[in-house]
């Protein structure tokens, strides 16, 4: 019994060293990174795919990246955006999604775009979760 | 440039979408993929019964 709770204790003392906030950090940054530092490589891999995926679907279907802030939906789409962590500002920096939407599925893409970096936030408090022990 | 139909987009983004939900919003991967199915079903089975109606409102 005491053996085992000085195991817990150990365990939970390992698992909280440490800067906590690098996987929520680096999973921002990168789509899967913040899986990779706690060890989650399946979980991590296809995070990843997927946000890699729908992001690049969304650049394919001529998606428009948020860039302004004139208005409120705009500062929204900014912030969703804003979400892909270095995709998005590689993707600026390429001069990619900057064209005006005039077809129906480039307004799919923009919304691509949006929730892959929704997404995106939510895999890396994921990744936090599981290095402060509050998700196995 | 990438064109998709309608549902083909539907569907890509209900599938990569539910990937996401499945991993994080549950624990053990046997629960993962129940829920991430369960997801991909709600997605579709919504935007069919959606469009139904939408078809029929304007009817």
């Amino acid at each position: 019994m005491a053996a085992g709770t000085n195991s817990t204790a150990t365990k939970a003392k390992t698992t909280n060293q440490g800067f906590v906030y690098l996987p929520l950090i680096a999973g921002w940054l990168i789509p899967g990174a913040g899986h990779f530092l706690v060890g989650k490589w399946g979980r991590g891999a296809l995070l990843a795919a997927s946000i890699l995926s729908m992001f690049a679907l969304g650049l394919a279907m001529q998606g428009h990246l948020y860039a302004s802030t004139h208005d409120i939906l705009e500062m929204l789409g900014l912030a969703g955006d804003l979400g892909n962590g270095l995709l998005y500002f590689m993707a600026r920096a390429m001069g990619l999604g900057t064209g005006q939407i005039t077809v129906t599925v480039a307004d799919y893409g923009t919304r691509f775009i949006v929730v892959s970096g929704l997404l995106n936030v939510i895999a890396a408090v994921d990744a936090h979760n599981l290095r402060t022990g509050r998700k196995a | 440039m990438y064109s998709p139909s309608h549902f083909t987009a539907l569907s890509l983004f209900a599938l990569f979408a539910s990937v996401v939900f499945g991993i994080t919003q549950r624990e053990t991967p046997k629960r993962m993929l129940k829920y991430g199915i369960y997801c991909f079903a709600l997605f579709e089975l919504s935007a069919v019964v959606l469009s139904w109606a939408m078809y029929l409102i304007a009817k």
